[in-house]
């Protein structure tokens, strides 16, 4: 099997993509502290061992420890490394100072980073699985609120944004790998006006506008006003909107992950279906070269994609006039028509070659995302019932109409707050669900089920398996491995998965049930 | 829901309903209904919301991430 899981692959254009998604929550405990007061860090570790300390009956992940061998988030994909003594401490992921990392039975990674609780989905190969491992990521921290509140005798909120409207913002990233053929000044240029111009769809909705609500109002965005550069090697710092980690966790020689840091954290299945699907799918096609060969995709740049960023953000009736660099004005939405016709021009060429699934997912893909924009040219607030910047505002405006709000009342930064809460009971989000008034993409079971049984189509499987059954012999894992401690053997056994489409359910899943302990797993591998 | 909150609530939307009573209305069945329909939403709103909003907006204060 290992051979089976290390073999080089011979390059395949029918072979599934790879995506995942990440977010780091909003914290906080209320009423006053037992003795001194928590440090966000402290807060999030409690929070990451409730959840573990609850799972660790059947189901259960386990603190393992994270193994950082192949982990490299300093270097850069433009060919040099920054020094560890020169890097903002920030930068510095790869060492966890003792804080809570647990690797789940659905092949997640649950952690702290950064001061908040964090979400890492397992690998997937389509846009429904990154929503469906995205919600369980949501239930996953619902229940450590809940958990952690008991064991701290205080109210403990968990909140799926992205700002405290205060100043700080914390990130939803998706990760998509990519072919390293693919010349990455390429993906700078042609993916930036798409990430500029998919807020119109993406964005989750914000009260406050400037990085500090220094005005009030209402963006599309959580995200947008915190980014300051085009193209940049940090994600806490001078934000930039392509971001060049090169972090592959893959075979460095054939692939890259592209770390997209843009992205809102959403609640709405819809949105982040349609975040991630048309990522993927104008990213396949980028990769493809065919975006630039029509005469509306030909030289299509913004003059200044920093602050066009904010000019979509701001924009709620999504008709403001983004400046191209070759001198045309376009609207958003009509940039990403741009984007959406060469998707179809695409798929109409090479979609015979794409796998089955991937097929059909597209479709679907590209008919609600040529309804959404046909809507939003329409009147963007029909769409209360599929996106979340529309349902939040749909909902900021009820309020405000009886109560008589301005933008600057805190109650309406409470509900942009509240809408984001992890819990069913107090999420506004979960609210509006509950009355049938957002559409959904997914049943209860689904998530429930994906809160902890892994993907069977990637590598995930085998991490998420070994984690499920023999967790008490494993002493880390990583994306790319997972070191066993066998009984009988001196030396700890690292398992490496560099491919990320190999440890599936097909190749590995019945040699997994078979074994009842590690041992003989080992031997069944013939190591 | 406890009978004395549930007129406390509906006493508050006379009030609000007083105050917007001058403002032009169009007077058809379907829009009673929307209206309804978000009259309902947002009491069973008010009933989750964290209380004191002032005070519970401005002490969520966060470190900054990613």
């Amino acid at each position: 099997m290992l051979r089976v899981m290390q073999e080089p692959h011979v390059s395949d254009p029918s072979r599934g993509r790879v995506l995942g998604i990440e977010t780091e929550y909003g914290i906080s405990a209320l009423g006053q502290p037992v003795g001194e007061e928590l440090h966000p860090m402290q807060l999030s570790n409690h929070v990451v061992k409730a959840y573990a300390a609850y799972a660790s009956g059947p189901g259960a992940g386990r603190d393992a420890g994270w193994d950082y061998e192949t982990e490299s988030p300093l270097r850069d994909v433009r060919g040099y490394e920054v020094a560890r003594n020169q890097a903002h401490p920030d930068q510095l992921t790869d060492s966890d100072l003792g804080m809570a990392n647990v690797i789940l039975t659905n092949g997640a990674r649950l952690y702290v980073d950064h001061a908040h609780p964090e979400y890492s989905s397992p690998e997937v190969t389509s846009a429904r699985a990154v929503v469906r491992y995205d919600q369980a990521g949501d239930r996953v921290m619902a229940i450590a609120a809940e958990q952690a509140t008991q064991r701290l005798g205080r109210p403990v909120r968990l909140y799926k944004n992205n700002t405290d409207g205060k100043g700080a913002s914390y990130g939803t990233h998706e990760n998509y790998l990519l072919d390293r053929q693919t010349p990455f000044d390429r993906i700078v240029s042609q993916f930036t006006p798409f990430l500029v111009s998919r807020q119109v769809v993406t964005g989750a909705g914000r009260v406050g506008i400037g990085q500090a609500s220094e005005t009030a109002g209402f963006q599309l965005s959580q995200r947008a006003d915190f980014f300051e550069a085009e193209v940049g090697l940090e994600t806490t710092l001078n934000r930039p909107i392509i971001n060049t980690r090169d972090e592959p966790h893959a075979d460095a020689a054939r692939h890259r992950r592209l770390h997209v840091i843009t992205g809102d954290a959403n609640r709405s299945e819809i949105s982040t279906y349609l975040k991630v699907g048309t990522a993927a799918l104008v990213l396949q096609m980028i990769e493809a070269g065919t975006l630039g060969v029509g005469p509306a995709g030909a030289g299509l740049r913004l003059l200044r994609a920093v602050p066009a960023m904010q000019q979509v953000s701001h924009d709620p009736s999504c008709t403001a006039l983004l400046a191209l660099a070759d001198g045309r004005r376009m609207t958003a939405v009509d940039l990403q028509q741009v984007y959406l016709d060469a998707c179809l021009r695409w798929l109409d060429g090479r979609g015979a070659d794409l796998p089955d699934a991937q097929r059909r997912e597209n479709a679907d893909l590209v008919t609600r995302w040529q309804e959404v924009l046909d809507t939003l040219r329409d009147d963007p607030t029909r769409l209360a019932d599929r996106l979340d910047w529309v349902a939040k505002l749909a909902l900021l405006e009820s309020y405000r109409q009886r109560d008589g709000l301005g933008w600057d009342a805190a109650k309406l930064s409470l509900i942009d707050l509240q809408y984001a809460d992890v819990s069913p009971q107090r999420s506004l989000y979960a609210a509006l669900v509950r009355r049938g008034s957002l559409q959904r993409l997914l049943d209860d079971a689904e998530i429930e089920a994906a809160r902890t049984q892994p993907p069977t189509d990637t590598r995930a499987y085998f991490r998420g398996r070994v984690m499920d059954k023999f967790s008490a012999d494993v002493v880390a894992a990583s994306w790319d491995s997972v070191i066993f401690d066998v009984p009988g053997r001196p030396a700890l056994q690292r398992v490496p998965l560099l491919d990320p489409l190999r440890g599936t359910q097909e190749q590995v899943g019945e040699l997994l049930d078979r074994c009842d302990d590690v041992a003989s797993l080992f031997d069944a591998l013939g190591r | 829901m406890a009978e004395s909150e549930q007129s406390q609530r509906r006493s508050r939307r006379d009030e609000v309903d007083e105050e917007l009573s001058e403002l032009p209305t169009t007077d058809t069945a379907k829009k009673d209904e929307l209206d309804a329909d978000v009259d309902s939403l947002l009491d069973e709103i008010d009933d989750v919301l964290e209380v004191n909003a002032e005070e519970f907006v401005r002490s969520f204060v966060q470190k900054g991430g990613q």
